[in-house]
């Protein structure tokens, strides 16, 4: 019966494929459609995971394999000026560009004077560009993962960011994507590539949100290529509506000495899932993954990483954290790999989770596979309530115990996101807790240098 | 009246009795020191003082400015002016020292009925006490106590006393683990805080830095009870001869 069931799940996919057709992708680059074509066998082959995979264990996406999702289109009049509103984040000037169910929309992007040779906008778009024939579905997998198979299948759209050797992008920018479908369960895609060429630099945000009241799937894939020397600061925020599932892999390929970081930070979504992966392929590379989730109701968050060391002299720095209320679910997930070849190998990974009610649970796995002898690697994970010690303290100089364990968890948080280099993002970030925590927002944290 | 009035305390944890009855006498203006050797008593009296919840009063009064203290939450009795020193003060990152400070110098000044004071007075009010304790300013920009020395922490106590200007100090082996050049830091922002109105007890293992507190009283602690009181030449008896003469009788009791 639960063949039956999925095999259903399957043909409902494939019947969407078929009707999806050519896409503008395909037509700028022709070996596309054969990967798609691949793409849509393989789903079919492995359909959805189930909690007998190790990778899904204790995150059971039936409730995505049992719903009929339809693909949006990219109708920009969907999008409300006030959805486009809150989705903006207050202060950040630079290049901006809006994505309707992974469409990009020029008439609500403002790319303002992007440094000479630099692209930000529409995958579809630049399909015959060189760095796109290079290394799009080049780097992200999708043989094991049922979810990068169907993006895969289904890319038509996304954003493309090309950032040539040698220039600097001084302002970051954001790529905006909203999910709205009124009235229908609808699906998402997004396909995004992100090629930042030797001795680059640039900050992108990647924000997702959506309609709190639909059921919808946002199922993103971001490509990375960071070349030498490049240096990629990344971040990727997701406040999708409470109702919607979000599944995301963000793929990441570091040449020689580049500095890749990024920061993944969750709200929203009743499922909410995030793949990130970096292979550190040449030497000298530093490879930063942090990420905080913070959820309740029956809300889960996934976060599964995988730190590839290929080469010698590297380092990788991971802090990953998570504060649940209510009956929320967070699993961490962290693989860290250390090739034959990686000596002298520096990593640290940390994972903590706060769990502010006796319902809310973790699962925490960290998964190191080394191979080197000559390296040095740390893990530790702390899953806890707020310390009663800290409590103490603060109760001792004055503050309530109620104000204290708001402060804690405002802290818990405000730990990664004091770590974020945008500023008006990370000032948003910090109001967002302070409100969340009910603490007076007539302060900034200024963290020293 | 005495600043504080500690009567017949005894205090266990776990169920075992630590402090079997107590009596001491704090007036405003008065510094007395609390020595003792190891698991005397002295961090349990400090703690029930401040109203740590690990240890349960079974007997005695604590009264404080003529009010029930042991009947106050720990936040209350910090407002009404009572103020310790830790031992081991924690490290809270994601907090800055700034923000921890106005959130509990407002705290405190609502509690007195003061208005609170507006980031530019604080700020003012932060940089001369930052001034009196030699402390790097930046220090107040970094998270409460992350990443500081052991030195930089209790410097850190003693600013925050200066800024929080309590009626009552209790400072709990604030020495431990400083060397001479930081144990006169923090003991010279101790001493400018003497006052007429303010009423400070040092607990402390070691007589070393009762050379740069100078006490008014010295009692020794041993086994729970207060078994020797005197005056600042008691502790340099007890460096000299050690705590097993004072020891002795009680073991023989």
């Amino acid at each position: 019966m639960t063949t039956l069931e999925v095999s259903k799940d399957i043909e409902l996919y494939q019947g969407e494929f078929s009707k999806l057709g050519a896409t503008a992708l395909d037509s700028g680059n022709a070996d596309l459609g054969k990967v798609r074509q691949a793409a849509i066998a393989r789903f079919g082959e492995i359909g959805f995971p189930t909690t007998r995979d190790e990778e899904w264990r204790f995150t059971n996406v039936s409730p995505i394999a049992r719903t009929s999702f339809k693909l949006a289109g990219g109708d920009f009049n969907q999008v409300s000026s006030e959805m486009l509103k809150t989705a903006e984040i207050p202060g950040m000037k630079g290049p901006q560009a809006v994505f309707c169910n992974g469409h990009f929309v020029s008439e609500l992007s403002s790319l303002g004077n992007l440094p000479k040779g630099v692209i930000v906008g529409s995958l579809a778009a630049a399909a015959s560009h060189p760095a796109v024939r290079h290394h799009l579905a080049k780097h992200a997998n999708f043989e094991n993962h049922a979810f990068v198979a169907l993006n895969t299948a289904f890319m038509q759209d996304g954003a493309f960011v090309y950032v040539p050797k040698g220039v600097v992008v001084e302002e970051p920018i954001h790529l905006l994507f909203v999910s709205t479908s009124p009235g229908e369960t609808g699906m998402s895609h997004p396909r995004n590539l992100i090629v930042a060429e030797s001795n680059s630099q640039v900050q992108i945000l990647e924000s997702y949100s959506g309609t709190e009241e639909d059921v919808y799937l946002t199922n993103v894939v971001t490509e990375v290529v960071a070349g030498d020397g490049a240096v990629v600061d990344h971040y990727k925020l997701q406040r999708e509506g409470h109702k919607s599932y979000h599944i995301a892999t963000i793929q990441v390929y570091q040449e020689r000495s580049s500095n890749f970081s990024t920061q993944s930070i969750s709200f929203g979504a009743a499922i909410s899932r995030n793949d990130v992966n970096t292979i550190l392929d040449g030497e000298g590379c530093v490879g930063t993954l942090n990420g905080i989730y913070m959820i309740g109701g029956s809300q889960l968050a996934d976060n599964h990483t995988r730190i590839d060391h290929a080469k010698p002299n590297c380092e990788s720095h991971e802090l990953y954290k998570g504060i649940l209320e209510d009956k929320s679910r967070g699993v961490f997930n962290g693989r860290i790999i250390v090739r034959q070849d990686a000596q002298k190998t520096n990593s640290k990974q940390t994972n903590k989770s706060l769990l502010l009610s006796d319902q809310a649970l973790v699962n925490t796995n960290p998964q190191l596979e080394i191979f080197a002898d000559d390296v040095k690697c740390t893990h530790g994970a702390t899953i806890g309530q707020i310390d009663e010690e800290h409590i103490f303290y603060l109760r001792s100089r004055g503050i309530s115990a109620a104000v204290a364990r708001h402060l804690l968890v405002y802290a818990f948080a405000n730990d990664i996101i004091r770590r974020i280099k945008i500023e008006p993002l990370r000032a948003e970030l910090e109001m967002r807790v302070l409100k969340a925590q009910e603490i007076p927002t007539d302060f900034v944290f200024t963290e020293g240098a | 009246m005495a600043l504080i009035d500690i009567k017949n305390l005894h205090a266990s944890v776990n169920g075992n009795e630590i402090l079997h009855g107590i009596d001491l006498k704090v007036n405003a203006g008065e510094v007395h020191a609390i020595m003792g050797p190891n698991g005397s008593g002295k961090s349990t009296l400090a703690g029930v003082i401040s109203g740590r919840d690990a240890y349960e009063v079974t007997e005695g009064s604590i009264t404080f400015n003529g009010k029930d203290l042991l009947d106050m939450e720990p936040e209350e009795r910090a407002c009404e002016g009572v103020f310790l020193a830790f031992q081991y003060p924690v490290e809270i990152p994601g907090v800055s020292n700034t923000y921890f400070l106005k959130a509990a110098l407002n705290a405190v000044r609502k509690h007195r009925g003061e208005e609170e004071l507006d980031a530019m007075d604080f700020l003012r009010l932060v940089r001369e006490k930052v001034k009196l304790l030699g402390m790097d300013e930046s220090l107040m920009n970094r998270s409460v106590n992350e990443g500081f020395s052991g030195g930089e922490k209790k410097r850190n106590e003693i600013f925050q006393m200066a800024v929080l200007d309590p009626k009552l100090a209790v400072l709990d082996e604030t020495d431990s683990g400083l060397d001479i050049d930081a144990l006169k830091i923090v003991a010279n922002g101790v001493n400018a805080l003497r006052g007429a109105d303010r009423g400070i007890i040092v607990v402390t293992h070691y007589q070393r830095l009762l050379n740069y507190i100078v006490p008014d009283f010295v009692h020794v602690l041993a086994n729970g009870r207060i078994v020797k009181s005197g005056g600042k030449e008691l502790a340099l008896e007890l460096e000299e001869k050690g705590y097993s003469w004072i020891e002795e009788p009680v073991g023989a009791r």
